[in-house]
């Protein structure tokens, strides 16, 4: 795996002692609650299959050997999936999702499933069942040494920071080097956000490039399988790997070609977007900054950089706020506790015992959202809200094509407001006031269905990392991810260095061997 | 529309159901209570309501009824509208569930391409305008056997719309005409069944089957043009033939392949139409034309009596032979429908819109559907009455009767008798066999040859129509032996001895002279009681037309 995995470095390990050291990693992080299930069994026997298959020479390409996580919404046979929700608690879904299929048959090892806001619907991965998500930065070298010099901050644990959602735990896990990449699904930024706050790459692939057959869904006409890893190349290789028609998923396409990621060597003929309804009051004066800088790097490389606008952007909230409650409305309606899944005790009467197993089912949010739907979809409501939202929709993703249809390659923009809060800070605000604030860069992209991708640029004054976002044209993710490429190799974003926090873990920690392991043949 | 109803008044159920895990379902107890198919909502004896705001009008006007029907038919093939499951009646509960059927999380519809066609010809058959673009829709209640809470269906925009349905209503035995009428086909939609819910009252409990569950249906919306059960009847009934005759659908009412709900108003010509009420759970042919008379007429003396009718659904009483309120609690559920979002619009091509090189695989070419459309019942009734002059009504009587027309040409292609007489006999003696033992033409213990052996018998003056009958008679029984055998071993030839006969007519005179006056005296029936009286003399082995010949010689001698 490139960036990964380069072979012919040294540090030779074979796929056994790299599970174990990732096993071990797991454990020591735990407290940062990453995960919900760890399937320790399972990764060690598939390493074991994998280690058969290097001596025999017939390794299965890139992936084979190396851990992988993946976000609780996808199904997975034989696994507990329980989207981080009291409703799913003890289900094992008889199958895998398709993307979770393919990444095995690539001999990809599955350390686990990662922690999520419940049923993916939250931007802080606090909103589950099984707690908040710590985000691993909290822990960091870089992060605590700058927290020192301020007299203010107080000591202890207690000011954790949050990693962002919805798929928190995947970014964690990649980000505390427990695997070497996650799937995380994306509805309104759920990839991109938590790949900001940790520092990582956050791929969100164009609608209907890689199945949703077995994601659990959210908003099914925005949802997309992410791919969350440290650098471009990984995201690209696990792309390759996911990206083609599914008979199982009506809405995907087929590719011609496979996906390959070249490398860029001049950027004077692409042309950069900066929308310039994406400069909000809000954003924090770094970022701005930081964008502002990276738009200047393009520019300084021979690149035009032109402003465009994307006029529709501030209804993006809204818009998404009915499209989304709708949908979910409808979805969650199968968690009736009849099939599968909670039921509750109550068999006075059949609603009697659907109402009071939602009830002990589902949280806050997510009954909140079932409500706000049902009532966009009610029969009088139809036409003024939900039509009225798609409507809506259809102009935003025409902005889009506008922006494009003018000549720009690829828009760049930030990716969050502001760098990781902690905890403490972010539940001041409830679910859907945070929702509606850390989507505002992210969402309009998936109701436009395009393919776009947090890339790490800088730490900032407090040592934590800030993103930018690179969105591309529809089913062009291969020339989004090579510009994205370009991008990190200029800015050289720093390892995350969490020595103090797992301090025995050996060698395979050591930041510069981490990024390039390569498995023995 | 499919309207489901949730039970009213279901306190103590409880749920013992399909499991769902490890790849396959179980179930996990066998129901011993009754079992009822997609009835919802407990019958119980409308209470009458309380008004008498209106006048009675009685005999001031005259009352028309207005009928609409809307039609589930399930689909005919090897697999559900969206899953890979097996569509099969009567396999053991719960063993044709896929994932997607038990809905469970992360499962997508794929849509079946068979049932697009079979939609695709049934809108062509009915006359409809196809639409190149139709759209799904999810329809959401609440309802144990329908586990997704929604039903994947065709609200907006169906596989095609405007068609019309022609029928014939009999004008009377005697003319044997039949006056052609025509409902109009508001559209024909394509959507998923839901599981059968069986309900277990002795133990209180609800089991779960979900092989029907997904199976595609086509629900066939007609417009209100009928105005009475028997023109409801029939329109089912020629609509059953059509979709037999396409093999879209087996449409076995008594399989739950065609089900029927009716919408029934009574108001009087020239004026608004009335109040309508829905007949759900209409399982035969002939108890939709009941449940529809008996609607009509309870809404007309419920509206003479001052009282008014009432927006409700009601289920036909079969034993009691009349409707009754389902008193839905939810009757005005809201069913929220939303555009479903993991199916693309589903688009259709015809020789002029099909993108060039496109592959046949994934493409459906309305035109070729077209060209490929069986001889619908219409047109094969046209060729019975061309090919062999018979009467129009007995065409349909060939074509309703599920086999006949296959057993009658048979018989046509054994023998040498006149097709007058092969479809007399087909449709007075051989039906009236089949209908007094309530047999299908499938159990009926008489080939086609046999009847044809018999047909030529008769024909070649073998045997007199009434030994024919005889020999009928005893080919019913079952005996394996051939009508030749038959008509040998009891002597039922025709006496071809003339000599003989003219003797039996000489004693007949000479030993009722009476009757001979009467015959003389110009009594014209007289004569017939002589032929009677020959005939019996002969053991009914005489021609009675060669008998009255030879009377009518020696009286005149």
């Amino acid at each position: 795996m490139l960036g990964l995995i380069s072979p012919g470095q040294n540090g030779q390990i074979t796929p056994t002692e790299l599970c174990q050291k990732c096993l071990s990693l797991i454990k020591k992080t735990k407290f940062l609650n990453a995960y919900i299930t760890v399937s320790e069994e399972v990764a060690l026997k598939q390493a074991e299959e994998s280690e058969k298959r290097y001596k025999n020479g017939q390794s299965l390409g890139d992936l084979d050997g190396i851990p992988i996580a993946v976000k609780d919404n996808f199904s997975t046979s034989g696994i507990e999936t329980t989207c981080a929700s009291n409703m799913l608690k003890g289900y094992v879904p008889p199958y895998n999702a398709t993307v979770v299929q393919k990444l095995l048959d690539q001999g990809a090892l599955l350390m686990g499933k990662t922690n999520l806001d419940e049923f993916a619907m939250g931007s802080g991965s606090t909103d589950g069942v099984f707690g908040p998500v710590k985000n691993p930065w909290s822990y960091s070298k870089q992060y605590r040494e700058k927290r020192k010099q301020n007299p203010h901050s107080e000591s202890g644990d207690s000011d954790w920071l949050i990693t962002g959602g919805s798929s928190g735990g995947s970014a964690a896990a990649v980000s505390a080097f427990t695997c070497y990449a996650a799937l995380g699904s994306d509805t309104g930024g759920s990839t991109r956000n938590p790949a900001a706050h940790c520092g990582l790459v956050g791929f969100k692939p164009s609608y209907g490039l890689v199945s949703r057959h077995g994601l659990i869904p959210l908003v099914n006409s925005m949802d997309v399988p992410g791919i969350l890893t440290r650098y471009v190349d990984d995201a690209a290789i696990v792309l390759g790997v996911l990206a083609g028609h599914d008979p199982k998923d009506s809405t995907t396409v087929p590719i011609n070609k496979p996906l390959v990621l070249s490398s860029l060597e001049d950027v004077s003929k692409l042309c950069i977007g900066i929308p310039k309804e994406y400069l909000v009051p809000e954003l924090s004066s770094e970022i701005q900054c930081l964008w502002s800088r990276a738009a200047d790097l393009f520019e300084s490389e021979g690149a035009k950089v032109i402003e465009v606008s994307l006029p529709h952007t501030s209804y993006s909230i809204v818009c998404y706020h009915v499209l989304c409650t709708s949908e979910v409305a409808s979805n969650m309606a199968r968690f009736d506790g009849l099939q599968y899944g909670h039921r509750c005790d109550i068999d006075v009467s059949t609603e009697a015992m659907y109402a009071a197993t939602r009830r002990e089912g589902f949280n806050d949010v997510v009954r909140g959202r079932i409500l706000s739907g049902n009532f966009f979809l009610l029969k009088e409501n139809y036409e003024n809200y939900f039509v009225k939202a798609q409507k809506v929709r259809r102009l935003i993703a025409n902005d889009f094509v506008n922006a494009f249809n003018s000549g720009v390659d690829v828009l760049l923009t930030p990716t969050t407001l502001s760098e990781a809060v902690p905890y403490l800070e972010f539940i001041k605000e409830d679910n859907r006031t945070r929702s509606a604030q850390d989507d505002i860069f992210t969402q309009a992209v998936n109701m436009a269905g395009l393919p776009a991708v947090n890339i790490p640029i800088a730490l900032s004054n407090q040592g934590l990392p800030i993103g930018l976002q690179f969105i591309g044209r529809a089913f062009c993710d291969q020339q989004l991810l090579t510009v994205a490429k370009w991008f990190e190799k200029q800015v050289q974003f720093p390892v995350i260095q969490l020595q103090e926090l797992v301090d025995n873990c050996s060698a395979i920690l050591e930041n510069e061997k981490l990024a390039s392991v390569s498995l023995k043949q | 529309m499919a309207a489901p109803m949730l039970r009213w008044g279901c306190r103590g159920r409880r749920w013992a159901l399909a499991c769902v895990d490890g790849g396959s379902c179980h179930r996990r107890g066998a129901p011993t209570g009754s079992t009822s198919n997609r009835i919802r909502g407990q019958s119980s004896v409308a209470q009458q309501p309380l008004h008498t705001a209106q006048k009675p009008r009685k005999g001031e006007h005259k009352w028309a009824a207005v009928v609409g029907l809307e039609i589930h038919a399930q689909i005919s093939s090897n697999s559900k509208l969206f899953s890979g499951s097996q569509v099969r009646f009567s396999a053991p509960p719960n063993s044709l569930v896929s994932f997607f059927d038990a809905s469970l999380p992360g499962t997508l519809p794929v849509l079946n391409r068979r049932c697009v066609e079979a939609a695709v010809m049934t809108g062509l058959a009915l006359n409809c305008h196809i639409n190149k673009k139709s759209l799904f829709d999810r329809k959401h209640y609440f309802y144990a056997d329908l586990p997704a809470g929604y039903q994947i269906t065709q609200h907006r925009l169906p596989i095609a719309v405007n068609g019309s349905l022609t029928y014939g209503i009999s004008a009377g035995k005697e003319c044997g005409q039949v006056i052609p009428k025509m409902v109009r086909v508001k559209q024909i939609q394509l959507e998923q069944d839901s599981g059968k819910s069986l309900h277990d009252d002795l133990r209180s409990q609800t089991l779960i089957d979900l092989n029907r569950a997904g199976v595609g249906l086509l629900e066939v919306v007609l417009e209100p043009d009928l105005s009475c059960g028997e023109e409801a009847a029939t329109a089912v009934r020629e609509l059953q033939l059509i979709l037999q005759a396409l093999g879209t659908s087996q449409a076995n009412m008594a399989e739950g392949q065609l089900r029927v709900d009716a919408n029934i108003s009574v108001h009087h010509p020239g004026e608004p139409l009335g109040v309508r009420t829905e007949v759900k759970n209409l399982n035969s042919i002939r108890f939709l034309a009941k449940a529809i008379d008996y609607e009509i007429q309870r809404q007309i003396s419920e509206l003479e009596n001052g009282g008014e009718i009432l927006n409700e659904t009601r289920s036909f009483h079969e034993k009691l032979g009349c409707t009754v309120s389902m008193r839905d609690k939810e009757a005005k559920q809201d069913y929220r429908f939303m555009p479903e979002p993991n199916l693309p619009p589903l688009l259709l091509y015809d020789a002029t819109s099909l993108p060039t090189g496109a592959d046949p695989q994934q493409v459906i070419n309305i035109d070729q559907i077209r060209e490929t459309l069986p001889e619908l019942p219409s047109v094969t009734r046209e060729r019975l009455v061309q090919q062999y002059g018979m009467l129009p009504e007995h065409s349909f009587t060939l074509l309703n009767e599920v086999g006949l027309l296959e057993f009658f040409q048979n018989v046509m292609k054994e023998t040498r008798a006149e097709p007058k007489k092969v479809t007399s006999w087909v449709l007075n003696i051989f039906l009236g066999y089949l209908k007094q033992e309530n047999l299908a033409v499938s159990e009926s213990p008489v080939t086609p040859s046999a009847l044809a052996e018999l047909l030529d018998l008769l024909d070649s003056r073998t045997i007199s129509s009434s030994a024919a009958k005889q020999v009928f008679e005893e080919l019913w029984k079952r005996e394996g032996k051939t009508p030749g055998q038959i008509v040998s071993e009891k002597q039922l030839e025709l006496m071809q001895d003339r000599g003989a006969l003219e003797q039996f007519c000489y004693s007949v005179m000479k030993d009722h002279p009476q009757v001979v006056m009467d015959v003389k005296k110009g009594n014209p029936r007289a004569i017939n009681k002589l032929i009677g009286l020959v005939r019996k003399a002969t053991l009914n082995r005489a021609d009675p037309a060669v008998i009255k010949e030879i009377l009518e010689k020696q009286l005149s001698s």
